[in-house]
Protein backbone atom coordinates (compact mmCIF):
# COMPACT_ATOMS: atom_id res chain seq x y z
CA UNK A 1 0.00 0.00 0.00
CA UNK A 2 0.95 3.93 -0.95
CA UNK A 3 1.63 5.17 2.43
CA UNK A 4 1.57 8.68 1.61
CA UNK A 5 -1.02 10.58 3.73
CA UNK A 6 -3.70 12.28 2.40
CA UNK A 7 -6.00 13.30 5.37
CA UNK A 8 -4.50 13.92 8.74
CA UNK A 9 -6.27 14.98 11.63
CA UNK A 10 -5.32 16.28 14.92
CA UNK A 11 -6.46 17.29 18.04
CA UNK A 12 -9.93 17.85 16.79
CA UNK A 13 -12.50 19.23 19.20
CA UNK A 14 -16.05 19.75 19.14
CA UNK A 15 -18.84 20.70 22.36
CA UNK A 16 -22.03 21.58 21.69
CA UNK A 17 -23.23 23.86 25.00
CA UNK A 18 -21.68 21.39 28.04
CA UNK A 19 -21.33 18.15 25.61
CA UNK A 20 -18.20 17.40 24.60
CA UNK A 21 -19.08 15.21 21.40
CA UNK A 22 -15.53 15.33 19.86
CA UNK A 23 -13.09 14.93 21.87
CA UNK A 24 -9.02 14.94 21.29
CA UNK A 25 -9.95 13.08 18.04
CA UNK A 26 -6.44 12.15 15.52
CA UNK A 27 -6.29 9.82 12.66
CA UNK A 28 -4.18 10.00 9.34
CA UNK A 29 -5.92 8.69 6.12
CA UNK A 30 -3.26 7.41 4.08
CA UNK A 31 -3.43 7.46 -0.13
CA UNK A 32 -5.98 5.11 -1.21
CA UNK A 33 -6.89 3.24 1.57
CA UNK A 34 -10.79 2.75 3.02
CA UNK A 35 -10.86 3.82 6.62
CA UNK A 36 -13.59 2.94 8.70
CA UNK A 37 -14.76 4.60 11.34
CA UNK A 38 -16.48 2.75 13.88
CA UNK A 39 -18.45 3.28 17.76
CA UNK A 40 -21.60 3.24 19.39
CA UNK A 41 -24.28 5.34 18.15
CA UNK A 42 -23.73 9.17 19.80
CA UNK A 43 -19.61 8.41 19.65
CA UNK A 44 -19.13 11.16 17.27
CA UNK A 45 -18.66 9.94 14.36
CA UNK A 46 -20.72 12.12 12.11
CA UNK A 47 -19.33 15.38 13.66
CA UNK A 48 -16.10 14.58 12.98
CA UNK A 49 -17.25 13.93 9.07
CA UNK A 50 -19.18 17.22 9.78
CA UNK A 51 -15.78 18.90 10.84
CA UNK A 52 -14.16 17.30 8.14
CA UNK A 53 -16.43 18.21 5.39
CA UNK A 54 -16.93 21.93 7.20
CA UNK A 55 -20.64 21.37 8.02
CA UNK A 56 -19.84 22.29 11.08
CA UNK A 57 -16.81 24.25 13.00
CA UNK A 58 -14.77 22.94 15.13
CA UNK A 59 -13.23 24.40 18.51
CA UNK A 60 -9.71 23.16 18.27
CA UNK A 61 -7.65 21.11 16.23
CA UNK A 62 -6.10 20.81 12.64
CA UNK A 63 -7.28 19.18 9.55
CA UNK A 64 -4.73 18.91 6.34
CA UNK A 65 -5.63 17.48 3.44
CA UNK A 66 -2.45 16.98 1.04
CA UNK A 67 -0.33 19.23 2.85
CA UNK A 68 -3.16 21.91 3.04
CA UNK A 69 -5.11 23.38 6.26
CA UNK A 70 -8.48 23.38 5.90
CA UNK A 71 -9.37 23.78 8.99
CA UNK A 72 -12.89 25.61 9.86
CA UNK A 73 -12.67 26.84 5.89
CA UNK A 74 -16.31 27.12 5.12
CA UNK A 75 -17.96 24.16 3.40
CA UNK A 76 -17.47 24.94 -0.74
CA UNK A 77 -13.71 25.72 0.08
CA UNK A 78 -13.67 22.43 1.64
CA UNK A 79 -15.36 20.69 -1.31
CA UNK A 80 -12.66 22.63 -3.74
CA UNK A 81 -9.98 21.20 -2.17
CA UNK A 82 -11.16 17.52 -3.15
CA UNK A 83 -13.29 16.32 -0.77
CA UNK A 84 -17.00 15.05 -1.34
CA UNK A 85 -19.45 13.08 1.33
CA UNK A 86 -23.15 11.54 1.55
CA UNK A 87 -25.57 12.42 4.87
CA UNK A 88 -26.47 9.65 6.97
CA UNK A 89 -30.21 11.07 6.48
CA UNK A 90 -29.50 10.95 2.60
CA UNK A 91 -29.45 14.48 1.53
CA UNK A 92 -30.79 14.80 -2.28
CA UNK A 93 -32.23 17.54 -3.97
CA UNK A 94 -36.00 16.41 -4.23
CA UNK A 95 -37.90 18.95 -6.39
CA UNK A 96 -34.87 18.47 -9.53
CA UNK A 97 -34.44 15.23 -11.43
CA UNK A 98 -31.70 12.94 -11.05
CA UNK A 99 -29.91 14.98 -13.74
CA UNK A 100 -29.65 18.00 -12.25
CA UNK A 101 -28.89 16.36 -8.73
CA UNK A 102 -25.68 15.29 -10.45
CA UNK A 103 -25.17 18.59 -12.52
CA UNK A 104 -25.48 20.00 -8.77
CA UNK A 105 -21.80 18.45 -8.10
CA UNK A 106 -20.94 19.30 -12.08
CA UNK A 107 -21.32 22.74 -12.21
CA UNK A 108 -19.74 24.15 -9.20
CA UNK A 109 -16.60 22.21 -8.64
CA UNK A 110 -13.15 23.01 -9.53
CA UNK A 111 -13.49 21.83 -13.23
CA UNK A 112 -16.70 23.27 -13.86
CA UNK A 113 -18.76 21.34 -16.23
CA UNK A 114 -21.99 23.08 -17.25
CA UNK A 115 -24.85 22.65 -20.40
CA UNK A 116 -24.82 20.18 -22.98
CA UNK A 117 -21.15 18.46 -21.65
CA UNK A 118 -22.87 18.55 -18.01
CA UNK A 119 -25.46 17.14 -19.13
CA UNK A 120 -23.71 14.39 -21.23
CA UNK A 121 -21.51 13.63 -18.07
CA UNK A 122 -24.47 13.23 -15.53
CA UNK A 123 -26.30 10.56 -17.67
CA UNK A 124 -22.80 8.82 -17.62
CA UNK A 125 -22.42 9.36 -14.12
CA UNK A 126 -26.05 8.07 -13.52
CA UNK A 127 -25.55 5.03 -15.89
CA UNK A 128 -22.83 3.93 -13.92
CA UNK A 129 -24.98 4.52 -10.48
CA UNK A 130 -27.19 2.07 -12.22
CA UNK A 131 -29.80 5.17 -12.47
CA UNK A 132 -29.65 6.00 -15.97
CA UNK A 133 -33.72 4.78 -16.27
CA UNK A 134 -34.42 7.55 -13.73
CA UNK A 135 -32.64 10.20 -15.50
CA UNK A 136 -35.84 12.57 -15.37
CA UNK A 137 -37.23 11.48 -12.44
CA UNK A 138 -37.37 14.03 -9.54
CA UNK A 139 -35.27 12.93 -6.84
CA UNK A 140 -37.69 13.35 -4.25
CA UNK A 141 -39.88 10.45 -5.79
CA UNK A 142 -37.03 7.88 -5.74
CA UNK A 143 -36.45 5.07 -3.72
CA UNK A 144 -34.85 5.32 -0.43
CA UNK A 145 -31.71 2.85 -2.29
CA UNK A 146 -31.99 4.91 -5.25
CA UNK A 147 -31.76 8.29 -3.23
CA UNK A 148 -28.39 6.94 -1.48
CA UNK A 149 -27.20 5.78 -5.40
CA UNK A 150 -27.74 9.41 -6.54
CA UNK A 151 -26.49 11.20 -3.48
CA UNK A 152 -23.11 8.81 -3.92
CA UNK A 153 -23.17 10.27 -7.40
CA UNK A 154 -23.49 13.55 -7.28
CA UNK A 155 -20.92 13.15 -4.43
CA UNK A 156 -18.82 11.27 -7.29
CA UNK A 157 -19.42 14.40 -9.66
CA UNK A 158 -17.33 16.74 -8.16
CA UNK A 159 -14.29 14.33 -8.64
CA UNK A 160 -13.24 14.68 -4.69
CA UNK A 161 -9.71 12.94 -3.91
CA UNK A 162 -11.26 11.58 -0.23
CA UNK A 163 -14.88 10.77 -0.31
CA UNK A 164 -16.86 10.51 2.98
CA UNK A 165 -19.50 7.71 3.31
CA UNK A 166 -21.15 8.05 6.74
CA UNK A 167 -23.63 5.01 6.81
CA UNK A 168 -24.24 5.10 3.33
CA UNK A 169 -24.86 1.05 3.40
CA UNK A 170 -27.13 1.12 6.57
CA UNK A 171 -30.70 -0.01 5.20
CA UNK A 172 -30.03 -1.83 2.33
CA UNK A 173 -31.55 -5.42 2.10
CA UNK A 174 -29.28 -8.25 1.09
CA UNK A 175 -28.78 -8.33 -2.05
CA UNK A 176 -28.68 -4.38 -2.38
CA UNK A 177 -26.14 -4.70 0.03
CA UNK A 178 -23.63 -6.82 -2.03
CA UNK A 179 -24.59 -4.44 -4.86
CA UNK A 180 -22.92 -1.55 -2.83
CA UNK A 181 -19.82 -3.52 -1.61
CA UNK A 182 -19.07 -4.01 -5.30
CA UNK A 183 -19.21 -0.01 -5.66
CA UNK A 184 -17.27 1.08 -3.13
CA UNK A 185 -14.22 -1.50 -3.98
CA UNK A 186 -14.90 -0.49 -7.37
CA UNK A 187 -14.40 3.15 -6.23
CA UNK A 188 -11.07 2.13 -4.25
CA UNK A 189 -9.82 -0.02 -7.05
CA UNK A 190 -10.40 3.69 -9.16
CA UNK A 191 -8.02 5.09 -6.68
CA UNK A 192 -10.52 6.98 -4.42
CA UNK A 193 -9.50 7.45 -0.84
CA UNK A 194 -12.68 6.67 1.55
CA UNK A 195 -13.83 7.16 5.04
CA UNK A 196 -16.76 5.21 5.97
CA UNK A 197 -18.50 5.55 9.08
CA UNK A 198 -20.34 2.32 9.00
CA UNK A 199 -22.38 -0.62 11.54
CA UNK A 200 -22.65 -3.55 9.02
CA UNK A 201 -19.67 -5.99 9.97
CA UNK A 202 -19.45 -7.47 6.53
CA UNK A 203 -18.88 -4.57 4.95
CA UNK A 204 -15.86 -3.29 7.31
CA UNK A 205 -14.25 -6.65 6.94
CA UNK A 206 -14.86 -6.81 3.30
CA UNK A 207 -13.43 -3.08 2.39
CA UNK A 208 -11.66 -1.71 5.37
CA UNK A 209 -7.89 -1.34 5.50
CA UNK A 210 -8.11 -0.03 8.83
CA UNK A 211 -10.42 1.21 11.33
CA UNK A 212 -10.64 3.77 14.05
CA UNK A 213 -13.20 3.21 16.26
CA UNK A 214 -14.34 6.26 18.60
CA UNK A 215 -16.34 6.11 21.74
CA UNK A 216 -17.49 9.33 23.62
CA UNK A 217 -15.84 11.42 21.62
CA UNK A 218 -12.25 10.19 22.09
CA UNK A 219 -10.75 7.57 19.93
CA UNK A 220 -10.16 3.94 21.74
CA UNK A 221 -8.36 2.02 18.87
CA UNK A 222 -6.83 2.33 15.28
CA UNK A 223 -5.94 -0.72 13.52
CA UNK A 224 -6.59 -3.60 11.24
CA UNK A 225 -10.79 -4.46 11.20
CA UNK A 226 -9.33 -7.86 13.33
CA UNK A 227 -7.35 -6.07 14.89
CA UNK A 228 -9.62 -3.00 16.91
CA UNK A 229 -13.09 -5.73 16.60
CA UNK A 230 -11.17 -8.09 19.16
CA UNK A 231 -10.03 -5.19 21.10
CA UNK A 232 -11.42 -5.59 24.42
CA UNK A 233 -12.06 -1.75 24.98
CA UNK A 234 -13.83 -1.84 21.48
CA UNK A 235 -16.07 -5.06 23.04
CA UNK A 236 -16.62 -3.38 26.15
CA UNK A 237 -17.79 0.11 24.41
CA UNK A 238 -20.36 -1.77 22.05
CA UNK A 239 -21.73 -4.08 24.43
CA UNK A 240 -22.09 -1.65 26.77
CA UNK A 241 -23.70 0.94 25.13
CA UNK A 242 -26.37 -1.45 23.58
CA UNK A 243 -26.96 -2.80 27.39
CA UNK A 244 -27.30 0.68 28.62
CA UNK B 1 -24.82 27.62 -23.46
CA UNK B 2 -25.75 29.11 -27.14
CA UNK B 3 -28.07 31.87 -27.10
CA UNK B 4 -29.11 31.15 -30.60
CA UNK B 5 -31.10 28.18 -29.74
CA UNK B 6 -34.84 27.90 -30.53
CA UNK B 7 -35.82 27.63 -27.00
CA UNK B 8 -34.13 30.51 -26.23
CA UNK B 9 -35.10 32.41 -29.99
CA UNK B 10 -38.84 31.53 -29.70
CA UNK B 11 -40.02 32.83 -26.33
CA UNK B 12 -37.41 36.30 -26.34
CA UNK B 13 -39.11 36.20 -29.77
CA UNK B 14 -42.78 35.92 -28.74
CA UNK B 15 -42.45 38.28 -25.92
CA UNK B 16 -40.81 41.63 -28.26
CA UNK B 17 -44.17 40.68 -30.13
CA UNK B 18 -46.06 41.50 -27.59
CA UNK B 19 -44.24 44.09 -25.66
CA UNK B 20 -43.71 46.05 -28.93
CA UNK B 21 -48.01 45.71 -29.01
CA UNK B 22 -48.09 47.14 -25.65
CA UNK B 23 -45.95 50.21 -26.36
CA UNK B 24 -49.02 51.30 -28.68
CA UNK B 25 -51.21 51.10 -25.65
CA UNK B 26 -50.80 54.85 -25.36
CA UNK B 27 -52.85 55.49 -28.21
CA UNK B 28 -55.21 53.69 -27.93
CA UNK B 29 -56.73 54.02 -24.27
CA UNK B 30 -57.63 57.08 -22.37
CA UNK B 31 -55.74 58.40 -19.59
CA UNK B 32 -57.24 56.52 -16.66
CA UNK B 33 -56.66 53.07 -18.21
CA UNK B 34 -53.19 54.36 -18.79
CA UNK B 35 -53.12 55.12 -15.01
CA UNK B 36 -54.10 51.45 -14.39
CA UNK B 37 -52.16 50.02 -16.82
CA UNK B 38 -48.96 51.96 -15.05
CA UNK B 39 -49.64 50.27 -11.39
CA UNK B 40 -50.02 47.26 -13.44
CA UNK B 41 -46.73 47.22 -15.13
CA UNK B 42 -45.07 48.74 -11.43
CA UNK B 43 -46.29 46.19 -9.38
CA UNK B 44 -45.70 42.93 -12.23
CA UNK B 45 -41.85 44.71 -12.41
CA UNK B 46 -41.84 44.67 -8.15
CA UNK B 47 -43.12 41.17 -7.90
CA UNK B 48 -41.34 39.69 -10.19
CA UNK B 49 -38.32 41.46 -9.13
CA UNK B 50 -39.06 39.94 -5.53
CA UNK B 51 -39.67 36.54 -6.86
CA UNK B 52 -36.65 36.10 -8.67
CA UNK B 53 -34.96 36.13 -5.19
CA UNK B 54 -37.75 34.40 -2.59
CA UNK B 55 -39.26 32.11 -5.10
CA UNK B 56 -35.85 30.03 -5.11
CA UNK B 57 -34.87 30.96 -1.32
CA UNK B 58 -38.05 31.28 0.10
CA UNK B 59 -36.74 34.10 2.20
CA UNK B 60 -39.67 36.40 2.47
CA UNK B 61 -38.59 40.12 2.11
CA UNK B 62 -40.22 42.96 3.20
CA UNK B 63 -37.76 45.24 2.21
CA UNK B 64 -39.34 45.97 -1.10
CA UNK B 65 -40.14 49.57 -0.56
CA UNK B 66 -36.83 50.57 1.25
CA UNK B 67 -35.36 50.20 -2.15
CA UNK B 68 -38.47 51.41 -4.25
CA UNK B 69 -38.56 54.62 -1.87
CA UNK B 70 -34.62 54.93 -2.22
CA UNK B 71 -35.25 55.08 -6.32
CA UNK B 72 -38.31 57.53 -5.44
CA UNK B 73 -36.09 60.22 -3.09
CA UNK B 74 -33.13 59.89 -5.52
CA UNK B 75 -35.32 61.38 -7.90
CA UNK B 76 -36.79 64.06 -5.67
CA UNK B 77 -32.97 65.01 -4.76
CA UNK B 78 -31.08 64.88 -7.92
CA UNK B 79 -34.10 65.16 -10.49
CA UNK B 80 -33.94 68.95 -11.06
CA UNK B 81 -30.25 68.75 -10.82
CA UNK B 82 -28.80 65.97 -13.35
CA UNK B 83 -30.33 64.66 -16.94
CA UNK B 84 -32.98 62.21 -16.41
CA UNK B 85 -30.73 58.46 -17.67
CA UNK B 86 -28.21 60.18 -14.79
CA UNK B 87 -30.65 60.26 -12.10
CA UNK B 88 -31.46 56.92 -12.51
CA UNK B 89 -27.66 55.68 -12.94
CA UNK B 90 -27.56 57.09 -9.11
CA UNK B 91 -30.13 55.64 -8.13
CA UNK B 92 -29.81 52.02 -9.37
CA UNK B 93 -25.80 52.64 -7.59
CA UNK B 94 -27.62 54.01 -4.30
CA UNK B 95 -29.70 50.85 -4.29
CA UNK B 96 -27.26 48.52 -5.20
CA UNK B 97 -24.95 49.98 -1.90
CA UNK B 98 -28.07 49.23 0.48
CA UNK B 99 -28.64 46.03 -1.01
CA UNK B 100 -25.15 44.85 -0.28
CA UNK B 101 -24.94 45.99 2.67
CA UNK B 102 -28.56 44.79 4.06
CA UNK B 103 -27.14 41.08 2.05
CA UNK B 104 -24.10 40.91 3.70
CA UNK B 105 -25.36 41.51 6.67
CA UNK B 106 -28.67 39.88 6.76
CA UNK B 107 -28.32 36.60 4.32
CA UNK B 108 -26.74 34.46 7.13
CA UNK B 109 -30.20 34.95 9.24
CA UNK B 110 -32.78 32.17 8.39
CA UNK B 111 -36.63 32.44 8.34
CA UNK B 112 -38.34 34.41 10.36
CA UNK B 113 -35.38 36.24 11.22
CA UNK B 114 -34.88 37.55 8.25
CA UNK B 115 -38.23 38.68 8.07
CA UNK B 116 -38.74 40.64 10.92
CA UNK B 117 -34.87 42.02 9.64
CA UNK B 118 -36.34 43.71 6.12
CA UNK B 119 -39.50 44.95 7.91
CA UNK B 120 -37.59 46.94 10.41
CA UNK B 121 -34.87 47.77 7.81
CA UNK B 122 -38.55 49.84 6.13
CA UNK B 123 -39.09 51.34 9.37
CA UNK B 124 -35.74 52.33 9.98
CA UNK B 125 -34.60 53.66 6.61
CA UNK B 126 -37.64 55.88 6.73
CA UNK B 127 -36.73 57.60 10.10
CA UNK B 128 -33.27 58.01 9.44
CA UNK B 129 -34.48 60.14 5.70
CA UNK B 130 -37.70 61.64 8.17
CA UNK B 131 -34.23 62.88 10.64
CA UNK B 132 -31.81 64.19 7.63
CA UNK B 133 -35.07 66.15 6.17
CA UNK B 134 -35.59 67.33 9.54
CA UNK B 135 -32.27 68.07 11.12
CA UNK B 136 -30.33 68.82 7.71
CA UNK B 137 -32.50 70.17 5.09
CA UNK B 138 -35.29 71.71 7.54
CA UNK B 139 -38.04 71.04 5.33
CA UNK B 140 -40.28 67.44 4.97
CA UNK B 141 -41.22 66.83 1.88
CA UNK B 142 -40.46 67.41 -1.75
CA UNK B 143 -41.95 68.17 -4.83
CA UNK B 144 -41.39 66.15 -7.92
CA UNK B 145 -41.85 68.92 -10.62
CA UNK B 146 -40.18 67.01 -13.85
CA UNK B 147 -41.14 67.21 -17.53
CA UNK B 148 -41.86 63.84 -17.70
CA UNK B 149 -45.52 62.42 -19.03
CA UNK B 150 -47.55 59.75 -18.14
CA UNK B 151 -46.83 57.68 -21.24
CA UNK B 152 -43.30 58.34 -20.62
CA UNK B 153 -43.33 56.38 -17.31
CA UNK B 154 -45.76 53.79 -18.86
CA UNK B 155 -42.64 53.36 -21.71
CA UNK B 156 -39.91 53.55 -18.89
CA UNK B 157 -41.96 50.66 -16.85
CA UNK B 158 -42.73 48.92 -19.99
CA UNK B 159 -38.81 48.87 -21.17
CA UNK B 160 -37.61 47.94 -17.73
CA UNK B 161 -40.43 44.69 -17.24
CA UNK B 162 -38.79 43.96 -20.49
CA UNK B 163 -35.23 43.85 -19.75
CA UNK B 164 -36.28 42.06 -15.91
CA UNK B 165 -38.17 39.46 -17.99
CA UNK B 166 -34.82 39.02 -20.43
CA UNK B 167 -32.74 38.43 -16.99
CA UNK B 168 -34.97 36.47 -15.68
CA UNK B 169 -35.10 33.89 -18.18
CA UNK B 170 -31.57 34.32 -18.75
CA UNK B 171 -30.83 33.63 -15.11
CA UNK B 172 -33.17 30.47 -15.17
CA UNK B 173 -31.01 28.79 -17.70
CA UNK B 174 -27.30 30.03 -15.92
CA UNK B 175 -25.09 28.49 -13.31
CA UNK B 176 -25.88 31.43 -11.16
CA UNK B 177 -29.66 30.62 -11.19
CA UNK B 178 -29.07 27.09 -11.00
CA UNK B 179 -27.02 27.81 -7.55
CA UNK B 180 -29.81 29.56 -6.93
CA UNK B 181 -32.27 26.80 -7.48
CA UNK B 182 -30.11 23.96 -5.55
CA UNK B 183 -29.93 26.61 -2.24
CA UNK B 184 -33.77 26.99 -2.06
CA UNK B 185 -33.43 22.81 -2.25
CA UNK B 186 -30.85 21.95 0.30
CA UNK B 187 -28.56 24.92 1.77
CA UNK B 188 -26.06 22.56 3.41
CA UNK B 189 -25.66 20.19 -0.08
CA UNK B 190 -25.31 23.59 -2.14
CA UNK B 191 -22.15 24.07 0.32
CA UNK B 192 -21.06 20.66 -0.09
CA UNK B 193 -21.40 20.92 -3.72
CA UNK B 194 -18.65 23.35 -3.95
CA UNK B 195 -21.58 26.80 -3.93
CA UNK B 196 -20.77 30.01 -2.31
CA UNK B 197 -23.85 30.53 -0.91
CA UNK B 198 -23.95 33.48 0.70
CA UNK B 199 -22.52 35.19 -2.50
CA UNK B 200 -25.44 33.71 -4.70
CA UNK B 201 -27.73 34.85 -2.48
CA UNK B 202 -26.59 38.52 -1.87
CA UNK B 203 -25.69 38.41 -5.52
CA UNK B 204 -29.41 37.58 -6.31
CA UNK B 205 -30.58 39.79 -3.82
CA UNK B 206 -28.62 42.77 -4.91
CA UNK B 207 -30.20 41.93 -8.77
CA UNK B 208 -33.43 42.33 -7.54
CA UNK B 209 -33.07 44.87 -5.14
CA UNK B 210 -31.93 46.92 -8.34
CA UNK B 211 -35.32 46.51 -10.32
CA UNK B 212 -36.95 47.69 -7.56
CA UNK B 213 -35.10 50.65 -7.04
CA UNK B 214 -35.45 51.59 -10.50
CA UNK B 215 -39.41 51.56 -10.76
CA UNK B 216 -39.14 53.56 -7.19
CA UNK B 217 -37.09 55.81 -9.47
CA UNK B 218 -39.31 55.78 -12.75
CA UNK B 219 -42.12 56.04 -10.65
CA UNK B 220 -41.17 59.09 -8.69
CA UNK B 221 -42.99 61.64 -11.34
CA UNK B 222 -45.97 60.41 -10.87
CA UNK B 223 -46.75 61.60 -7.54
CA UNK B 224 -45.76 65.60 -7.62
CA UNK B 225 -45.05 65.50 -3.13
CA UNK B 226 -42.93 62.80 -2.00
CA UNK B 227 -42.42 62.30 1.82
CA UNK B 228 -40.89 59.63 3.52
CA UNK B 229 -44.09 58.14 4.82
CA UNK B 230 -45.50 57.83 1.10
CA UNK B 231 -41.88 56.90 -0.08
CA UNK B 232 -41.28 54.34 2.46
CA UNK B 233 -45.38 53.17 2.57
CA UNK B 234 -44.50 49.19 4.56
CA UNK B 235 -47.94 48.13 2.74
CA UNK B 236 -46.27 48.54 -0.80
CA UNK B 237 -43.81 45.09 0.66
CA UNK B 238 -46.81 43.39 1.71
CA UNK B 239 -48.75 43.61 -1.77
CA UNK B 240 -45.94 42.60 -3.51
CA UNK B 241 -45.59 39.74 -0.93
CA UNK B 242 -48.95 38.56 -1.64
CA UNK B 243 -48.95 39.32 -5.26
CA UNK B 244 -46.16 37.01 -5.67
CA UNK B 245 -47.03 34.23 -3.82
CA UNK B 246 -50.70 34.01 -5.13
CA UNK B 247 -49.48 34.18 -8.20
CA UNK B 248 -46.58 31.63 -7.83
CA UNK B 249 -43.24 33.15 -7.18
CA UNK B 250 -41.25 29.98 -8.65
CA UNK B 251 -41.87 30.64 -12.15
CA UNK B 252 -40.96 33.99 -14.34
CA UNK B 253 -44.32 34.75 -15.49
CA UNK B 254 -46.20 33.43 -11.74
CA UNK B 255 -46.11 36.85 -10.45
CA UNK B 256 -47.31 38.51 -13.09
CA UNK B 257 -50.89 35.76 -12.75
CA UNK B 258 -51.33 37.46 -9.08
CA UNK B 259 -50.46 40.87 -10.06
CA UNK B 260 -53.27 41.66 -12.55
CA UNK B 261 -56.35 40.43 -10.63
CA UNK B 262 -54.95 42.46 -7.24
CA UNK B 263 -54.05 45.23 -9.15
CA UNK B 264 -57.33 45.91 -10.57
CA UNK B 265 -59.06 44.50 -7.32
CA UNK B 266 -56.60 47.08 -5.09
CA UNK B 267 -57.38 49.72 -8.09
CA UNK B 268 -61.40 49.14 -7.22
CA UNK B 269 -61.21 49.14 -3.52
CA UNK B 270 -59.09 52.92 -3.76
CA UNK B 271 -61.83 54.17 -5.92
CA UNK B 272 -65.10 53.23 -4.74
CA UNK B 273 -64.13 53.25 -1.01
CA UNK B 274 -61.63 55.55 -0.08
CA UNK B 275 -61.69 55.91 3.41
CA UNK B 276 -61.78 52.12 3.80
CA UNK B 277 -58.88 51.07 1.62
CA UNK B 278 -56.90 49.48 4.70
CA UNK B 279 -59.40 47.67 6.46
CA UNK B 280 -61.18 46.18 3.09
CA UNK B 281 -57.52 45.12 2.03
CA UNK B 282 -56.63 43.62 5.37
CA UNK B 283 -60.19 41.43 4.57
CA UNK B 284 -58.86 40.38 1.28
CA UNK B 285 -55.61 39.56 2.40
CA UNK B 286 -58.00 37.35 5.39
CA UNK B 287 -60.05 35.82 2.29
CA UNK B 288 -57.28 34.82 0.58
CA UNK B 289 -55.21 33.29 3.30
CA UNK B 290 -58.55 31.38 4.00
CA UNK B 291 -59.81 30.26 1.10
CA UNK B 292 -56.25 28.86 0.16
CA UNK B 293 -55.84 25.43 1.70
CA UNK B 294 -53.58 25.64 4.68
CA UNK B 295 -52.76 29.89 3.66
CA UNK B 296 -50.69 31.39 1.27
CA UNK B 297 -47.80 30.45 2.78
CA UNK B 298 -48.79 26.53 3.01
CA UNK B 299 -49.95 26.49 -0.18
CA UNK B 300 -46.33 28.46 -1.34
CA UNK B 301 -44.55 25.60 0.57
CA UNK B 302 -46.60 22.52 -1.31
CA UNK B 303 -46.14 24.89 -4.59
CA UNK B 304 -42.78 25.37 -3.64
CA UNK B 305 -41.58 21.33 -2.44
CA UNK B 306 -44.03 18.65 -2.74
CA UNK B 307 -42.04 15.64 -1.73
CA UNK B 308 -39.47 17.34 0.70
CA UNK B 309 -40.71 16.34 3.93
CA UNK B 310 -42.01 12.81 3.08
CA UNK B 311 -38.91 11.11 2.80
CA UNK B 312 -36.61 13.19 5.14
CA UNK B 313 -38.66 14.09 7.95
CA UNK B 314 -36.30 14.09 11.13
CA UNK B 315 -33.35 16.22 8.97
CA UNK B 316 -32.54 18.71 11.50
CA UNK B 317 -31.24 15.82 13.59
CA UNK B 318 -28.63 15.94 11.42
CA UNK B 319 -25.82 18.07 12.66
CA UNK B 320 -25.12 21.33 10.07
CA UNK B 321 -28.99 20.72 9.10
CA UNK B 322 -30.11 24.55 8.98
CA UNK B 323 -31.65 24.56 5.81
CA UNK B 324 -34.82 24.76 6.68
N1 LIG C 1 -25.90 19.79 15.96
C1 LIG C 1 -25.83 19.23 17.19
N2 LIG C 1 -26.24 19.90 18.27
C2 LIG C 1 -26.17 19.36 19.50
N3 LIG C 1 -25.70 18.13 19.75
C3 LIG C 1 -25.29 17.38 18.71
C4 LIG C 1 -25.34 17.90 17.38
N4 LIG C 1 -24.85 16.95 16.54
C5 LIG C 1 -24.53 15.90 17.32
N5 LIG C 1 -24.79 16.15 18.61
C6 LIG C 1 -24.51 15.24 19.74
O1 LIG C 1 -23.17 14.86 19.64
C7 LIG C 1 -23.03 13.49 19.96
C8 LIG C 1 -22.38 12.77 18.81
O2 LIG C 1 -23.29 12.68 17.75
P1 LIG C 1 -22.94 12.05 16.35
O3 LIG C 1 -21.68 12.63 15.87
O4 LIG C 1 -24.12 12.20 15.49
O5 LIG C 1 -22.74 10.53 16.72
P2 LIG C 1 -22.65 9.24 15.80
O6 LIG C 1 -22.64 9.67 14.38
O7 LIG C 1 -21.41 8.56 16.22
O8 LIG C 1 -23.86 8.43 16.11
C9 LIG C 1 -24.41 12.98 20.30
O9 LIG C 1 -24.55 13.01 21.71
C10 LIG C 1 -25.32 13.97 19.65
O10 LIG C 1 -26.53 14.08 20.34
MG1 LIG D 1 -23.90 9.24 12.84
Amino acid sequence: MNTEILLSISGLHKAFGGLIAVNQMQFDVHQGEILGLLGPNGSGKTTVMNLISGALQSNDGKVVISGKDITNLPAHKISHSGIARTFQLVRVLPDLDCVENIEAGLAYRTKPLWGDAAHAAALELLDRIGLSKQAHIPAGDLTYIDQKRLELGRALALQPKLLLLDEWLAGLNPSELQDGIALVRKLKNEGLTIIMVEHVMDAIRSLCDRCVVMNAGAKIADGTPDEVLSDPEVVRAYLGDSHA
Amino acid sequence: MSMLKPDFIKPVGLGAVIFAALAFMPTLVDSYYMSLAISVVSFAILATAWSMFSGPTRYISLATVVFFGIGAYTVAVLGEVLPFPLVLVCAGLAGTVIALLVGFSTLRLAGVYFVIFTFGLTELVRQVVSWYEVNVTREMGRYVFLDITQNDIYWQLLALFAVLLVTGFILGRSRLGFALRIIGEDETVAKHCGIDVTRVKVALFVLSALFMTLTGAIMAPRWTYIDPVIAFNPMLSFQVVIMALLGGPRRLLGPLLGVIPLTLLFEVLTASFPNHFSILLGCVFMVIVYLLPGGVVGLYEKYRAPKKRVLATDQNAEPGGNAA
